[in-house]
């Protein structure tokens, strides 16, 4: 799309100023990386788990990402959701199914990376306030766990926080990165 | 916590009530009160039973059964049968939000002694009373004629979705539970709060009873007793997740002609979940 009558130095001036500006928008983005460890489960019967991942500041829930039987016919795998108990309860119940950048089909046994960024929904409207980051799951003829890291919002200083399930999650892992 | 002795009137009166038979406890258990999905379907019993939750006498009646739906309209109940120690039926939750299932009755009773001193019960055991057996069967210059007012309700709560509030208004009568916690939100280690009322005012200092469900596997029935207070309100901190039956009684004078006395009897069953 270059115009020959352009003049150069003028154009590599501007984009100077955009990168820059791009560049210190970046540094002001914050990012949070979240890993989530399924355990593999050696059972006869395994199902993936159910599960849910929210931020949790008092009564008010920011949901990140909710991981169900999406798939089956006529939302069947909806049944379930309620067995994720605390998030059916604190946000769940309130809200049709599938949503738009939320729900995803169950994930295997392994780590799960997910990374929000500032610069993009939910965060970018996402109030400060000192949060939970909160994972629960639960799992078909298994059990159910909730593993919650705290954290505050914006983020003042790169930090890894982590903790760790017993049964139904593994590590789960907060990167913060201002 | 006080014990009370029952008076000897206290016996006889539930003698005559027409489902408080001896000990055995009236109930409907939800198979869950919690549920998500489309149009989701759920099983109930209903039984009279000595251990909470285990059918073990009889049956519960499901002609006098009714189920309200969120918009407050009826629901048909679907699959009924009457065994020899439950009943059982499924409901389908086609509208989102709180559905009450119940049965609920209220009459005249009354006791009495005869000249040859014996006493009397009215209606009798098994008596469904026809319009215009009061005034034909209780004499009304009999010996220590007590002719009371009862009102009797069993019920549960279930909720697919939001928990919604509509199907929860009093319909002021009787003996009724007014949830300030809501019915279909209860958990573990959290206190719930919920308002008695007798024929839509205050029930003050009617007892209550919490059971948890399960008594076979326990020595010891653990009872939780609570009294309401000058609002009708009282409170109950779930110790652990499950089934809970709760029963209240109430009695009064403060009844209307040609009643003397005013009694209410309710049972409800709540789902407590986990945290």
């Amino acid at each position: 799309m270059e115009k020959p009558n352009m003049k150069k130095p003028a154009v590599k001036k501007l984009w100077l100023m955009v990168s820059m500006a791009l560049g210190a928008a970046f540094a002001q983005a914050d990012t949070l990386e979240i890993s989530i460890e399924i355990p593999r489960i050696d059972v006869a019967e395994y199902h993936r788990p159910y599960v849910a991942i929210w931020l949790q500041q008092q009564s008010n829930v920011t949901n990140l990402a909710v991981w169900y039987d999406v798939g089956m016919k006529e939302g069947k795998g909806q049944e379930w959701l309620k067995d994720m108990r605390q998030w059916w309860r604190r946000s769940g119940r309130a809200l049709e199914f599938p949503i738009d950048g939320v729900t995803a089909a169950t994930r295997a046994p392994g780590i799960h990376t997910l990374t929000f960024d500032s610069a993009d929904k939910p965060l970018s409207e996402l109030p400060p306030g000192d949060y939970q980051l909160v994972v629960e799951a639960a799992r078909e003829v298994g059990g159910r766990e909730m593993v919650s890291i705290p954290f505050s919002w914006p983020l003042s200083e790169a930090q890894t926080l982590e903790a760790s399930g017993e049964t139904e999650l593994g590590r789960v892992g907060l990167q913060l990165k201002p | 916590m006080k014990v009370k002795i029952p008076t000897v009137s206290a016996l006889v009166l539930a003698m005559t009530l027409p489902l408080a038979a001896e000990a055995h406890r009236g109930w409907l258990l939800p198979a869950a009160t919690v549920l998500s999905g489309e149009e989701p379907w759920v099983t109930v019993d209903g039984a009279i039973s000595n251990d909470i939750f285990h059918t073990d006498h009889a049956a519960m009646r499901l002609d006098g059964l009714k189920v309200v739906g969120p918009d407050g309209e009826e629901v048909e109940i679907q699959n009924g049968h009457t065994g020899k120690y439950r009943s059982t039926f499924d409901l389908q939750l086609t509208q989102q939000g709180t559905y009450r299932v119940f049965s609920a009755s209220g009459g005249l009773n009354a006791r009495w002694v005869t000249d040859e001193g014996e006493r009397r019960f009215w209606p009798g055991r098994g008596e469904t009373p026809a319009p215009g057996d009061f005034e034909k069967k209780v004499p009304k210059d009999a010996k220590e004629l007590t002719v009371t007012q009862s009102s009797r309700r069993i019920e549960t709560f279930i909720t697919a979705g939001v928990p919604t509030d509509e199907v929860l208004a009093p319909t002021n009568q009787g003996l009724e539970l007014v949830p300030v916690t809501h019915p279909n939100d209860l958990f573990a280690e959290e206190e719930a709060t919920f308002r008695l009322l007798i024929d839509g005012e205050a029930a003050v200092g009617a007892k209550v009873t919490v059971l948890a469900g399960g008594m076979r596997y326990r020595n010891s029935q653990d009872a939780i007793e609570v009294e309401t207070d000058d609002e009708g309100a009282f409170s109950v901190t779930w110790p652990d997740a499950g089934m809970y039956w709760l029963s209240a009684s109430y009695r009064d004078d403060k009844a209307t002609a040609p009643a003397t006395a005013r009694q209410g009897s309710y049972v409800a069953t709540f789902e407590v979940l986990p945290q």
